[in-house]
């Protein structure tokens, strides 16, 4: 078996056994840890892989989060069956984006933006439509059963997101390995030689930016099942775009396990950062005091380590 | 093989290209020259799908296929290269080459044996595992060659592969295009350096200002009074002839 093979087992038992050595606090550090590694490994597959930066990914999230919750609040689905269709539908927003803005020819940063944009529309609308309840947001009654999605002990709801991340990171696996994602990487780097090689780069970049979505989608069903109450501002708001985009460059855009190593490093920081706040007293008023890291921290990471804290470990491309 | 007929393109004001014909039979290795900004590229590329030409028409094999975007054309089996080399910067020469490989499998051993035995024929074996981006230009261009070579075309359509190898490099090169056309690819290629061409090429087109001004083997091409002047200036021919 090779190294990576072995470390990755390693880490694996590390997580599973993890929430039974630590307190319930820390147990929903880990938790937060690899959900978030999750949504930014969804970001990863368009923005890492494709190249296609999102500044709105957070649309998906909410689109998710949101279709569960009606569902299951206005029509009385069982969570459970209500998170594939919040899938489809994360999956059927981010084709309607894609379609509509490669079409148009949109790259790079033009990408960007009408993406940011997107978000915000969605925002502006879950606070006018009837549907949503507006800015009140939405309550998911609290019955704290498995069959409910809803879990009493943190620890379900910590394997929960455990499987989740898993989950993406063998389908970013699969997808690096093979012909979809080498199109992908070729796109990223070229589109015009792309498509001197026969790759429909519209195509491609229309089925990444669906399954991405999906897969965020996803994402905001778990986490309204986690907190029971969303509204247009947690669901739609910008923070989570730039939480999935910021894991994944500052683990590794384009890399497997950049956004598992991105999230690690985040949350310690972040618990880190507020540790040192509620005991150094001048620091009190910095808050946060982990943003300001985060920023320095991404500056340093783009003027010296541009593939992340991956480039670290890997010197060399892998060989197919 | 390939049939272009009447083709026009322009931009903005400037006809790039003017009613260009040419014809490419099965098993040829055939030239396109002309001075710089002639047009050469500007042909390709409308052959190629990367611009949709204003009017005209490109049959291939005798299918008609004006205006198909560029990955159909390649499917179909025409393939181009990139006269200024687009590497794919940060992946090995390795999955740069698998990438072309990848249009008729989806197998990934299947395509990485394919890439290594282009990577042979084209003479990049010990640079498999090198980035893309740390390729020379005689690199590139091979590259450049090799992933076109992946996709299995009965057609490459060359843009100035030559264009910055020393005769050294140079002499390289002609060796493995040859090779390509020996193993049954037809090829039509740009050259700026008219040396190239003749080593090369059976039949020659020369391409001015957009308009196709002759046509013949490399020989009576460089005898042409209209090709020497396309090149040298007006009054040219008069003055080598005296």
């Amino acid at each position: 078996m090779s190294r990576t093979a072995l470390l990755c087992l390693a880490a694996l038992a590390a997580a599973l056994v993890y929430p039974l050595l630590v307190p319930n606090y820390l147990v929903n550090v880990g938790m937060l840890m690899l959900f978030t590694a999750f949504l930014g490994q969804s970001w990863n597959l368009a923005g890492g892989y494709a190249g296609q930066t999102s500044f709105g990914h957070v649309v998906f999230f909410g689109v998710g989060a949101y279709t569960s919750t009606i569902l299951q609040v206005t029509y009385g689905w069982n969570p459970w069956l209500a998170w594939p269709i919040a899938m489809l539908a994360g999956g059927a927003v981010g084709w309607m984006i894609a379609v509509l803005s490669f079409r148009a020819g949109l790259r790079g940063s033009y990408f960007a933006l009408i993406t940011l944009a997107f978000a915000e529309v969605f925002r502006i609308l879950a606070n006018s439509v009837p549907f949503t309840r507006g800015g009140l947001g939405m309550l998911i009654k609290a019955d704290q059963r498995p069959e409910n999605f809803q879990f009493k002990d943190p620890i379900w709801i910590y394997y929960l997101a455990l499987a989740l991340c898993v989950i993406s990171l063998l389908i970013a696996w699969q997808i690096a390995r093979g012909r979809f994602g080498a199109r992908l990487v070729a796109i990223r780097e070229n589109e015009d030689a792309a498509r001197a090689l026969g790759i429909d780069v519209f195509a491609e970049k229309v089925k990444v930016l669906t399954l991405s979505g999906a897969m965020c989608a996803a994402g905001g069903t778990f986490y309204a099942q986690k907190y029971l109450y969303i509204d247009p501002s947690i669901a739609f708001g910008v923070d989570k775009s730039v939480e999935m985009l910021l894991v994944t460059m500052v683990g590794g855009a384009g890399t497997i396990f950049g956004p598992l190593i991105g999230s690690v490093a985040l949350t310690v920081i972040n618990e880190a950062t507020r540790g040192l706040a509620s005991v150094v007293p001048a620091l009190k008023n910095v808050q946060p005091l982990s943003l300001v890291v985060y920023g320095v921290m991404l500056v340093l990471i783009v003027a010296r380590l541009p593939d992340g804290l991956m480039g670290l470990f890997r010197r060399r491309p892998r060989h197919a | 093989m390939l049939e272009v007929r009447d083709l026009s393109k322009s931009f903005g004001g400037l006809k790039a290209v003017d009613r260009a014909s040419l014809d490419v039979r099965q098993g040829e290795i055939v030239g396109l020259i002309g001075p710089n900004g002639a047009g050469k590229t500007t042909l390709f590329a409308a052959i190629a799908g990367f611009h949709v030409p204003d009017s005209g028409r490109v049959a291939f094999e005798g299918r008609d296929i004006t205006g198909l975007p560029p990955h159909r054309i390649c499917a179909a089996g025409m393939v181009r290269t990139f006269q200024i080399t687009q590497p794919f910067a940060k992946i090995s020469v390795r999955q740069n080459i698998m990438v072309g490989a990848y249009l008729h499998t989806a197998d990934r051993r299947l395509a990485a044996r394919e890439a290594e035995a282009v990577a042979q024929t084209v003479g990049m074996t010990d640079q498999l595992d090198q980035l893309g981006a740390d390729l020379t230009v005689a690199g590139r261009k091979r590259l450049e060659l090799a992933r076109a070579l992946a996709t299995g075309p009965r057609l490459l359509l060359l843009d100035e592969v030559m264009a910055g190898l020393n005769p050294t490099e140079i002499v390289e090169i002609v060796g493995v295009i040859k090779g390509i056309r020996d193993a049954g690819i037809t090829i039509l290629l740009i050259e700026h350096v008219m040396q190239a061409v003749t080593s090369l090429a059976e039949r020659v087109y020369v391409l001015n200002q957009g308009r196709m001004i002759a046509e013949g083997t490399p020989a009576a091409i460089a005898d042409d009074p209209q090709v020497i002047e396309a090149y040298l200036g007006h009054g040219a021919a008069k003055v080598l002839r005296a």
